[in-house]
């Protein structure tokens, strides 16, 4: 299956009532097979509008987005999605009743399914959990469902809007760790959105700094650093550092 | 939501203190002579009566029409009110068509339109029956209308992030994430229903029933009569509430974490 992602001068437009809003404007970007990138930028810059627009809940004023070679048209089953918001899961469905809604709309037998579910609800650790509902799940526990949900049914791609930002930072950081288990265990192309600038170092191959107002690409960097990062060495403050540096300007 | 049983007997005490000062409160009055003992029977009185009306099987078969032609009725109203109300909800169009209407229909009393329904429909079981069913249809349709507003967008943005359509967005979204509202739109039918379906006995006196019951012993001017099929008619509501719905909630939204559970 071709993971890639293109992203083709996209500007998103929308009408207020003080008139035309550009919240988007020229933005492309590439994100190669099983590449992790993240888009780092202040809150106005657009980043979840990207998110929305790959994801095909809004379409670009103008410009193309191509996943796995094809242009996106509305929604579809090729892309995952997880929400920064905990209430994503649905409360009526144990945990893997939810993971396994993807299949369902699929089409896949019952058996499979389950199996299927547990399998991903065993990746991200929480395979006793699985009968349990989503209230009965701490909001990190509700982060991890969300994300095997979204794996279950192999989309070529996870798109994940903040998924941690409303995390404890002790729960945000283990859940980075297990986020880089997860994408290295399952290869997928990632498109994360951020504010979090040590987040981005930690999780991405390739990050894209926006600027706000309209959102505009402002940098493009690649960090090869050693993965488990490690976010106290020398390296890692370094690109901090550096990373800061492009947003600040 | 198992309460240690202390909880439980606590909570059926405080539950029966009330009842036992209202019929404490009763009797005196009862007693007070300030009607005659056949208008204001005694406790002991109506007790007997109740006892014999059970004993002889009329009260059963009574209560039996009477809670029959309810459900009937609450079932006919969800099938026609879930899915106005969520079409309503979802289509713009629908919306516009239907809200109007039900804002009308739904504040006139279900009681004025007995005379009607006996002209078009005749005296029995079926006006009772249809006046039932409108009762408690609007409730429903308000609800069910309300509930899919409440939905989160983000249940059907996740939804149809992982391919679903419309037809399952309805059925397997917004049907369970508009619960809440729908049981207690139910609840809400339940007790318009039997209001209804008393007084629609008295007008459309069909042969049995519990509101036939009080009707005919009008006649007779039989407090007594009168008086147990009150009694009857209040325990089969408490019965339902306590039993039914609750029983229904517990399994379904409290569980769920969408409704938190009743306080003990």
């Amino acid at each position: 299956m071709d993971q890639t992602i293109q992203v083709r001068s996209i500007t998103f437009e929308y009408e207020s009532d003080k008139g035309r809003v550009l919240a988007v404007e020229n933005v492309s970007f590439d994100v190669a097979d099983g590449e992790f990138l993240c888009i780092l930028g202040p809150s106005g810059c657009g980043k979840t509008t990207i998110l929305n627009m790959l994801a095909g809940f809004l379409t670009p004023t103008r410009g193309e987005i191509l996943i796995g070679g094809r242009p996106v048209a509305g929604r579809g089953q090729d892309r995952g999605v997880v929400f920064q918001d905990f209430a994503q899961l649905f409360p009526w469905r144990t945990a893997r009743r939810n993971v396994e809604f993807g299949l369902e709309m699929r089409g896949v037998a019952d058996a499979e399914r389950r199996e299927t579910a547990l399998k991903f609800l065993r990746l991200v650790k929480l395979e006793k959990f699985a009968e349990s509902y989503p209230h009965e799940l701490s909001g990190g526990m509700q982060q991890r469902v969300a994300i095997a949900r979204a794996l279950a049914y192999n989309p070529a791609v996870l798109l994940m809007d903040e998924p941690f930002a409303a995390l404890d930072a002790m729960t945000r950081d283990e859940m980075q760790k297990q986020l880089t288990e997860i994408w290295q265990a399952t290869k997928k192309t990632v498109v994360y959105i951020t504010h979090n600038v040590a987040e981005a170092v930690y999780l991405a191959d390739q990050i894209l700094v926006l600027a706000a107002h309209p959102g505009t690409v402002k940098a493009r960097l690649r960090f090869d650093l050693q993965r488990p990062r490690d976010p106290l060495s020398a390296e890692f403050v370094a690109a901090q550092r550096e990373l800061l540096g492009h947003l600040q300007h | 939501m198992n309460a240690p049983r202390s909880y439980v007997w606590r909570s059926v005490w405080r539950g029966a203190a009330g009842i036992v000062t209202a019929v404490i409160l009763w009797e005196t009055f009862a007693r007070s002579g300030i009607f005659s003992r056949a208008l204001t029977p005694e406790l002991k009185a109506i007790a007997v009566t109740l006892y014999s009306l059970i004993a002889d099987g009329s009260m059963v078969k009574n209560a039996a029409f009477t809670l029959w032609r309810v459900l009937l009725g609450l079932f006919v109203a969800s099938v026609i009110g879930v899915p106005l109300g969520m079409l309503m909800a979802r289509y713009r169009a629908w919306e516009r068509f239907w809200l109007p209407l039900v804002s009308v229909l739904m504040p006139i009393p279900t009681l004025a339109w007995v005379p009607l329904f006996i002209l078009w429909f005749g005296i029995g079981d079926l006006a009772t029956t249809l006046v039932v069913t409108y009762a408690a249809t609007f409730p429903m349709i308000y609800n069910t209308w309300t509930g899919v507003r409440s939905v989160n967008p983000i249940w059907v943005r996740a939804a149809v992030s992982m391919g679903a359509g419309q037809h399952a967005i309805f059925r397997k979204v917004v049907f369970p994430g508009s619960m809440p509202y729908i049981i207690t739109g139910l609840r809400l039918a339940f007790g318009r229903a039997w209001i209804a379906v008393i007084g629609a006995e008295l007008l459309a006196s069909p042969t049995w029933g519990v509101g036939r019951v009080i009707f005919d012993a009008k006649e007779f001017l039989d407090s007594e009569v009168m008086l147990a099929a009150l009694v009857v008619i209040g325990a089969m509501g408490l019965l339902f509430e306590r039993v039914v719905f609750q029983k229904l909630e517990r399994y379904t939204v409290t569980r769920w974490g969408m409704l938190a559970p009743p306080r003990v």
